[in-house]
């Protein structure tokens, strides 16, 4: 495996080399693409299928709509910084090859034996009821961290939202092409179903295998892409109440949960020792829906219709 | 030595309402729609201010550090916020500026045409109350990875305020801004990664006592300070703050320069003071000083040849920055005087505090003669004094905060530092000190020059400016003075929390 | 040598390069969109080596340290958060670039 490893790595180097020099900026993109996915074959070797999936529907997938989207709309356009002098590119160059190395010589120099809450993790499973510990890391041991996060997308969307113009404040984003190719119209009608039973499965199988609440959020984020874009169902209005409340709900109900762990057990984002694996999967639906919405709506971007009054 | 661990104090569930209540009422204004944005804002004002100064109250009558441990999951597995003498003044201060800007800015949407719910309005509200939790987070925060999200919480919700007008300078702004505090966040989160490689655990406390003379370590430090640098702005990667906070409208450029840049230096004193071993906190601090010196005299001058009134407050924010980075040789504590035992300690924390309600003043000052007069270049604004004579006090208070000019929170805090630095026989750094208020005074001076001028066409205000909208600034003003009277020694305030945090420093 | 071929350091140091490689672009890349991929590239490194730390800290029972592990997914999301943000900034821009060539407005001072 070494072999194939040392291959992957390699690859995954060229491709990045590649993204930073290709003077035409589609090839870059695509090429960042393909990054993406063979990031996520490391991810499978790094022992981490949860974030092998992660990367590879987002990495891959959402990413990957974003950046071709904006490539398209950007072309002949895009605005261009200053460009860096001779000198100034080679100082940049020896800087950052200076973090590579140090970051190389850290990693070689790391402790032995390697730190680990592995045993940690493990031995405070059982209590959570969960049989993945990712998703125990996520939505237990560090749950803090996951609700802020959900807040940090949330506010990405209305910082995205934020940048119509003031008349379509409220409007609905636009993501149909003029012309939809007819291959993205059959992917339209045909992928979604497919794609919301993988995305449902996802999340089902999240508490105990691979898998989990961003995994399936995100296919499901894809899906509805491809619907939009396909033109088989517009975009909603932004002040639509039903959009507000998918977006807001996930993140409501993890904080209504966690503030009743303050009366009924050990605090803040403690869980009841007997309901744990319960209020964990209702969190995480709901957030599922949440990050699905906000995905998208993040890659639709802001408004380009005024609103329906 | 018995290890130092997390335990839930007394109170400690104040930290997380500090943290989560402005979040809850982002959600709920998602939720219920733009048109109520106003009215939660108002209300969690109200419940915010509350909190911290519970805070602040329970650490007086204990004398003790505030924690919290989060789901009762003991670090390293799990998460804990703490809040010391330091977190509390910084949670205090964030109250002030955060409520008095938002009443600053209620009153200024109240002139305008349009009914609430508006773009510039809704988003405004969400990403102040978001802002403040970030920041809450920050200075309460114990864990390395949870600091990096309220890091980015502070970026996402501080990069929309910046192009509030949508115009296409401050788009750019705002872009160039984002960039930066992103390249920023990325290398602290790397550093963090590093650290958990070699220690197995993101908690500080736990840092402090593990924390040696190793490879991996300096790496890390090296990483995460210089990603903070970025976000803080100090000289020489200062150069995305002066468009950015000068193109925001005047109550979001408030909490820009006053509060936001003040979360990743907060963050670098608790590494350097925290984790970091003493010889790489003694090199890390001269380096720090070097800079802060340059970020002193380059942007104090830069301050003086602006032409734009926000522009001029801009620079000088960052020379102000350029002080809290000069404390940490002059803070460098000894086998015997830990380093907050230090006068230098206390005169950082001072300037961190008075300049925040200082540039805050300076910056509504600013939004109300903007708004008067439809332009802020300084040499058309001859005898502005005369027509808005609350807002030109309001000016020349902030003022001597800057210049360190008694009576006011910013001379205490030169007073302070330039102390050490004589005592410490550094007679670069005490030069530094002076000439940097020296320059400050040449630059609000050429303000109040303007300000008290009779110019022989007098100058008219293009519309009435209500007097409610000047006295938040004046409010905060006159706060930035009266900090200079707070009495600092049998208060203690400061050093709560710290001891037996001295491991990193005597071991 | 044997070492250095374990995924927990081989790709540690495959992350470290990518570092190097994406803060080259996000710094010097002229064209802004790019850059905006070069920091997906910086991302992506520094996500390598949290993996490579999560592998190393493999145990009885566990294939890698599930917490590092955790903190990349969360990472990823807020990196993605991060990207639509830029492009939507890097959109406007360019549509009010447009726009002012069409109907220049000097006249504000900017408040």
């Amino acid at each position: 495996m070494a072999l194939f490893d040392l291959a992957l790595v390699a690859l995954l180097l060229m491709l990045a080399l590649r993204v930073v020099v290709e003077p035409d900026e589609r090839s870059a993109i695509i090429t960042f693409l393909a990054f993406g996915l063979l990031l996520g074959l490391a991810w499978v070797r790094l022992a981490a299928p949860d974030v092998a999936l992660t990367e590879i529907a987002i990495g891959g997938g959402v990413t990957g709509i974003l950046l071709l989207r904006a490539e398209a709309a950007l072309r002949g356009r895009g605005k261009q910084a200053e460009p860096a002098t001779r000198t100034g590119k080679l100082a940049v160059a020896a800087g950052s090859a200076a973090i590579s190395a140090g970051l190389g010589f850290a990693v070689l120099t790391f402790s032995t034996p390697a730190p680990t809450l592995a045993p940690a993790a493990a031995q405070a499973l059982p209590a959570t009821g969960l049989g993945n510990p990712v998703t125990a890391v996520l939505l237990a041991f560090r749950a803090l961290d996951t609700l802020l996060e959900k807040v940090v997308v949330l506010l990405a969307l209305i910082g995205v939202w934020s940048l119509a113009p003031d008349a379509l404040w409220g409007g609905a984003p636009d993501l149909k092409p003029a012309a939809v190719p007819g291959p993205l119209a059959y992917l339209g009608r045909v992928l979604p179903p497919f794609g919301v039973v993988i995305g449902v499965y996802m999340f089902w199988v999240g508490a105990d295998a691979p898998g989990g609440t961003f995994q399936a959020g995100t296919v499901l984020a894809a899906m509805w892409l491809l619907v939009m874009m396909a033109g088989l169902h517009p975009p909603p209005d932004t002040t639509r109440w039903l959009l507000r409340l998918v977006l807001a709900g996930g993140p409501i109900l993890f904080l209504a949960i966690a503030f009743l762990g303050f009366a009924f057990a050990d605090g803040f984002l403690a869980y009841p020792k007997a309901l744990a694996k319960p209020l964990i999967l209702a969190i995480e639906a709901a957030l599922t829906l949440s990050v699905a919405a906000a995905l998208a709506m993040l890659v639709a971007g802001p408004a380009r219709k005024a609103p329906a009054r | 030595m018995t290890p130092l661990v997390h335990a839930t104090t007394p109170g400690g569930f104040l930290l997380v309402l500090a943290t989560i209540l402005p979040v809850c009422a982002v959600l709920a204004i998602l939720a219920s729609g733009p048109r109520s944005a106003a009215r939660i804002a108002l209300a969690t004002f109200a419940a915010g201010l509350a909190v911290a100064i519970a805070i602040a109250t329970e650490l007086i009558s204990s004398g003790k550090a505030l924690s919290y441990v989060v789901g009762a999951w003991q670090p390293p597995l799990g998460i804990a916020l703490r809040a010391d003498g330091l977190s509390g003044a910084m949670l205090v201060m964030t109250a002030l500026v955060v409520v008095a800007v938002g009443l600053f800015a209620h009153i200024q949407h109240g002139l305008q045409t349009d009914a609430g719910g508006g773009r510039a309005q809704t988003t405004f509200w969400v990403m102040l109350l978001a802002l403040w939790s970030a920041l809450n987070a920050v200075f309460v925060g114990e864990d390395l990875f949870n600091l990096y999200v309220a890091l980015e919480l502070l970026t996402f919700a501080a990069v929309p305020l910046v192009c509030l007008d949508g115009r296409a300078e401050t788009v750019t702004a705002a872009l160039r801004y984002l960039l930066f505090a992103l390249i920023g966040s990325l290398l602290y989160l790397l550093g963090a990664g590093l650290i958990y490689g070699q220690y197995g655990t993101l908690d500080l406390l736990a840092l402090a006592q593990l924390a040696r003379q190793d490879p991996a370590l300096a790496v890390a430090l090296a990483l995460m300070i210089v990603g903070l640098l970025a976000k803080a702005a100090l000289f020489p990667l200062h150069l995305w703050l002066p468009p950015a906070h000068a193109g925001a409208p005047a109550p979001a450029s408030a909490v820009l320069s006053a509060l936001v840049i003040k979360a990743p230096v907060f963050l670098i004193l608790r590494l350097v003071l925290d984790v970091a071993p003493p010889q790489a906190a003694a090199i890390a601090g001269q380096m720090l000083a070097v800079l802060g010196a340059a970020s002193i005299l380059f942007c104090s001058v830069m301050a003086l040849r602006q032409a734009r009134l926000k522009l001029m407050i801009a620079y000088s924010t960052v020379a102000q920055i350029g002080y809290l980075f000069i404390v940490f040789p002059l803070a460098a504590g000894s086998a015997d005087l830990p380093p907050w035992g230090t006068i230098a300690w206390t005169g950082g924390a001072l300037q961190l505090v008075s300049h925040a309600l200082a540039k805050a003043a300076m910056f509504l000052a600013a939004g109300v003669i903007a708004e008067a007069f439809g332009h802020d270049r300084i040499a058309d604004l001859g005898g502005f004094g005369r027509v808005l004579p609350i807002s030109a006090a309001a000016f020349g208070l902030a003022g001597l905060s800057l210049m360190g000019i008694p009576p006011s929170g910013g001379f205490v805090a030169k007073c302070l530092l330039l102390t050490a630095a004589v005592i410490q026989g550094n007679p670069w750094l005490a030069a530094t000190i002076l000439a940097g208020g020296v320059l400050a005074g040449a630059y609000v001076f050429r303000v109040i020059d303007k300000a008290l001028a009779v110019p022989t066409v007098p100058i008219v205000a293009r519309r009435a400016v209500p007097r409610r909208l000047e006295c938040a600034a004046l409010a905060l003003a006159i706060a930035a003075v009266l900090i200079g009277f707070v009495p600092l020694r049998p208060f203690g305030f400061l050093q709560i929390g710290r001891d037996g945090l001295n491991l990193a420093w005597a071991p | 040598m044997m070492a250095v071929l374990q995924p927990g350091v081989l790709f540690g140091l495959c992350g470290a390069a990518l570092v190097g490689i994406g803060l080259f672009a996000v710094i010097t890349h002229p064209g802004l969109l790019r850059r905006i991929v070069g920091c997906n590239i910086l991302g992506a490194g520094i996500f390598l080596v949290f993996g490579a730390v999560a592998r190393r800290g493999a145990g009885p029972g566990f294939d890698a340290d599930p917490v590092p592990q955790a903190l990349v997914i969360t990472g990823i999301v807020v990196a993605f958060s991060a990207s639509a943000l830029a492009v939507a900034l890097l959109k406007r821009l360019a549509e009010l670039t447009v726009d002012d060539r069409a109907a220049p407005d000097e006249s504000r001072s900017g408040l």
